[in-house]
C-alpha cells in the first residue's frame, strides 16, 4: 500500500492531465488520443454552460425521477443495533439504478457533439439498459458490448435492451465478462472514429471519463447532504457504497470529500473469498497498473497480465477500479473493505425481509458490511448507504445459487 | 547494445532506393522454440526489420488474429523475460537485423521500466512500440529507453493532425510507425494512394523514416505501400499463417517464411517495377 500525503482540497482533482495523484491519465492508442482530447474539451464547455446544466436537470427531474428519496431504514437500524441507517434510494430511479444519471449527462453531451452512433459496455446490464434507454429517448443508434457470460446471467436486461432498440453484441474473448466487453467497445471506437460516441458506464477509462462520470453521479451526494440536513439537521458520520468501477460510490462521496468528519467506506467484491484469488477486489487484492486507458489498482499476475475477476455480481466483476478511488485509498480518505458472494447473498435476503426492498447484488455488497460500520459509528450516529440498484435482474442468479425456495423463512 | 541498427538499416535501404519489409510475429506463437525458428528464418526470407510482439491479456488495439496469437503465446507460458530471451538468442546469429518489440504498457510497467530497458538493450533489442502509451504519457518510458540507448518508436494515425504531429515528433526515435487506417490490426485494407500525403507529412515533421502498418496483408498491398513509404509492416497475415498451419498440423515455420518471402519480394521490386 502506498502512502501519499492527503491534499488540502479533494475537489481540486484531477489536474489538467486527468491525474489523481499518480493515477488516471490517458493511456489510449494514438488513433483515440485526438478523440479523447476533443471529448475533454467538449465536456469542459458543456459543464460551464448553464443551458446544458438546466437541460440535464430537467431530464433528471422529469424523466429519471430525481431526487431519489433518502429513506430511514428503521427495521434495519433496529436489527443492527448501532448507528441510524439511511438508504439513498437510487434503485427507484427510472431503469432501476444510478446508471441513468450518467447516461443522461453523456447523451446530452453526445448530442452537443453531433454524434449519431452510441456504443457502450455493460456488465450487469444496468448501464446497458440505461444507455439503451437514453438512446431510445433521443432516437440514436445504440450498440452494447456485453460479455457472453453476462448475457447468460443477466438475461432479463438483454431483453430490455433489445426492447429499447439496442443491439447487444455478446463478447466471447477472454473471460467473456465486463473487462472483455470494454476491450471490444474500445476496438469499435478505434474503428469508428468519425461518428461514434463511447458512453462509458463507470468512473473508469481514460480522462475525461472518470471525472465526467463522477460529476454526473455527484448529484447523489449533493441530494443526500440536503436531505439529511432536513431529516437530522446534520451531516452523516459515515457513507458506504459498493465499488465496481466506482461510479455510485464516488457519486455519494464527492460532496463530502472535504468534510473530514465524514468517514467513507467502499466495498469491493471478494467473490469466493480473498484467500481464493477468485475475487474482484482491485484495491484489496491488486496493485497499480494500466488498463483501459487509466492507471489504477488492477488484478494482475507477476508478469503484468490482467487477471479475470470473479464475483456473483456482474456489475462488480471487473479487475480494476476508477483512478480516483485508487488515489483516495492511497491518501487514506476512503477505506476499502470487501464482501464475499455469500455475505452479499445474506444481505440481499436481509434487506428484502426487513425493509421490503430487493437490492441489486452489487448494492448487497455494501449492505453486507453495514453491521461492522454501524457498530463502529455507534448508536446516535448516522450512516448513509447507497442503494445503487434494484435486484429484479438478479433473481435468477440468486435462485440458481441458493436453490428455489431457499430464501423462504430466512432471517 | 543496440548500436544504431535501425538507422543503419534504413540508411542502407535508402541507398538502394527501396522500402523496408517489416515482419511482425508474436513472441511465443505458437511456442517459444517454433517462434525462434521463424525469427531465425525471417532475414533470409527478406525481412529487413523484425517486430516482435510482447503478448498482453487485453490487446485493445488488436483484431482477432493478433488477439488469438497473444492468447496462444500466453497459454504457452510466454513472459517478458521469455520475449527478451528470444531476442537474445536471435541476436547471437544475426548482428544486423533490427528488432523492435511491440506491445502494451502494463507488462513493461510491471517489469519495471528501467530494468526492462537495460535488459532489452542487453538482449539486442533496438526499439520499442507501446500501443497504449501516447506521447503525453510517455516521459517515464522514453527516459528509461533512451537511458539504455533504445528508441521509443512513435505512432501516427489518420486522426493525428498537424498540431499533434509536433507532439508525436518531439522525442521520436528510430522510425515512425504510421497506422494506415483508423481501426484495429488486421481490419480494413490500406489505401496506399490515400495515405501517401500523410506519410510525407509525417516524414517531414519527424525527420525519420516512416513505416506503414495495419491493413497491409497481400504482396500487392505491400508493394503499393513500399512505393509511398519507407517501410511496409505486415502482421496479421503472418500471424494468420501460423494459426492456419497449427490448425492443419502443418509446419508453421515453412508457411510463415513462404508468406514472408512473397511479401518481401513484392516490397523489393515495388519501386523498380514502376509506380
Ligand atoms: C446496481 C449497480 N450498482 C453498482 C454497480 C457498479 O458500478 P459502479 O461501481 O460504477 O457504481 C453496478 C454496475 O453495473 C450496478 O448495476
Amino acid at each position: 500500500m502506498v502512502n501519499a500525503p492527503p491534499p488540502n482540497d479533494y475537489l481540486a482533482y484531477p489536474d489538467a492531465q486527468g491525474r489523481f495523484g499518480d493515477y488516471g491519465g490517458r493511456y489510449v492508442p494514438e488513433t483515440l488520443m485526438p478523440l479523447v482530447l476533443a471529448l475533454g474539451a467538449a465536456y469542459a464547455e458543456a459543464k460551464a454552460d448553464a443551458a446544458f446544466q438546466v437541460e440535464l436537470g430537467g431530464y433528471l427531474t422529469n424523466y429519471a425521477g430525481r431526487p431519489s428519496p433518502l429513506y430511514f431504514a428503521r427495521r434495519l437500524t433496529e436489527h443492527l443495533g448501532g448507528a441510524k441507517i439511511y438508504l439513498k434510494r437510487e434503485e427507484l430511479n427510472h431503469t432501476g439504478s444510478h446508471k441513468i444519471n450518467n447516461c443522461l449527462g453523456q447523451i446530452l453531451l453526445a448530442r452537443r457533439m453531433g454524434k449519431k452512433r452510441i456504443i457502450a459496455e455493460t456488465g450487469a446490464g444496468q448501464h446497458g439498459v440505461a444507455c439503451a434507454t437514453v438512446c431510445a429517448l433521443f432516437g440514436l443508434e445504440c450498440i452494447v458490448y456485453m460479455g457472453a457470460v453476462d448475457v447468460e446471467r443477466q438475461a432479463p436486461n438483454v431483453l430490455r435492451m433489445n426492447l429499447l432498440g439496442a443491439q447487444v453484441r455478446p463478447v466471447t474473448s477472454g473471460a467473456a465478462t465486463l473487462k472483455d466487453a470494454m476491450n471490444e467497445a474500445l476496438r469499435d471506437w478505434v474503428s469508428n472514429v468519425e461518428d461514434t460516441y463511447y458512453l462509458i458506464g463507470s468512473t473508469a477509462g481514460p480522462h475525461p471519463y472518470p471525472v465526467m462520470v463522477r460529476d454526473f453521479q455527484a448529484v447523489i451526494g449533493a441530494e443526500t447532504r440536503e436531505q439529511l440536513l432536513a431529516a437530522e439537521g446534520r451531516a452523516p458520520d459515515a457513507l458506504v457504497a459498493c465499488v465496481g468501477g466506482g461510479s455510485n460510490a464516488i457519486g455519494l462521496f464527492h460532496a463530502f470529500l472535504n468534510d473530514e468528519a465524514v468517514r467513507m467506506f467502499g466495498v469491493e467484491a471478494a467473490g469466493d473469498g480473498m484467500a481464493t484469488r477468485r475475487h474482484a477486489a482491485a484495491v484489496n487484492g491488486g496493485r497499480p497498473g494500466v488498463l483501459h486507458g487509466a492507471k489504477s489498482y488492477l488484478l494482475q499476475d507477476a508478469d503484468g497480465q490482467i487477471l479475470e475477476a470473479h464475483s456473483i455480481s456482474a456489475g462488480l466483476d471487473y479487475p480494476g477500479i476508477g483512478p480516483e478511488h485508487a488515489w483516495l485509498h492511497d491518501v487514506g480518505r476512503v477505506r476499502y473493505l470487501t464482501a464475499t458472494d455469500d455475505e452479499a447473498l445474506e444481505a440481499f435476503a436481509l434487506c428484502a425481509r426487513l425493509e421490503g426492498i430487493v437490492p441489486a447484488l452489487e448494492s448487497a455488497h455494501a449492505l453486507a458490511r453495514l453491521p461492522q460500520i454501524a457498530a463502529e459509528v455507534g448508536a446516535g450516529g448516522v450512516v448513509v448507504l447507497n442503494l445503487s440498484g434494484r435486484g429484479d435482474k438478479d433473481l435468477a442468479t440468486v435462485a440458481a445459487r441458493l436453490g428455489l425456495g431457499a430464501l423462504e423463512g430466512r432471517v | 547494445m543496440s548500436g544504431g541498427r535501425i538507422e543503419a538499416r534504413f540508411a542502407d535501404l535508402a541507398r538502394e532506393d527501396r522500402a523496408a519489409f517489416v515482419a511482425y510475429v508474436m513472441a511465443g506463437d505458437p511456442d517459444a522454440e517454433t517462434c525462434l525458428s521463424i525469427l531465425e528464418g525471417l532475414p533470409d526470407a527478406g525481412a529487413d526489420l523484425i517486430e516482435l510482439g510482447v503478448p498482453f491479456s487485453d490487446p485493445m488495439a488488436d483484431g482477432p488474429a493478433i488477439q488469438r496469437a497473444a492468447t496462444r503465446a500466453l497459454d504457452g507460458g510466454m513472459t517478458v523475460n521469455g520475449v527478451l530471451d528470444l531476442a537474445r538468442r536471435f541476436r547471437t546469429g544475426d548482428e544486423a537485423t533490427p528488432i523492435v518489440l511491440m506491445g502494451y504498457l502494463n507488462p513493461l510497467l510491471s517489469y519495471g521500466l528501467e530494468t526492462f530497458a537495460t535488459r532489452a538493450a542487453a538482449a539486442g533489442v533496438d526499439g520499442v512500440i507501446v500501443v497504449d502509451c501516447p506521447p503525453e504519457e510517455a516521459a517515464p518510458l522514453t527516459d528509461a529507453l533512451e537511458g539504455a540507448g533504445l528508441a521509443l518508436i512513435r505512432l501516427a494515425t489518420p486522426t493525428t493532425d498537424a498540431a499533434r504531429l509536433a507532439i508525436v515528433a518531439r522525442r521520436a526515435g528510430g522510425f515512425v510507425y504510421y497506422v494506415s487506417v483508423a481501426g484495429v490490426t488486421g481490419d480494413k485494407p490500406v489505401d496506399a494512394e490515400k495515405i501517401a500525403p500523410a506519410v510525407a507529412r509525417v516524414r517531414q515533421a519527424c525527420g525519420l523514416p516512416v513505416a506503414v502498418g495495419f491493413g497491409v496483408r497481400t504482396p500487392d498491398q505491400a508493394a503499393a505501400v513500399a512505393r509511398v513509404a519507407d517501410g511496409a509492416v505486415v502482421g496479421s497475415a503472418l500471424v494468420d499463417a501460423i494459426a492456419e498451419a497449427v490448425s492443419q498440423s502443418r509446419d508453421p515455420v515453412a508457411l510463415v517464411l513462404d508468406t514472408a518471402a512473397a511479401l518481401a519480394k513484392a516490397v523489393q521490386s515495388a519501386r523498380a517495377g514502376g509506380s
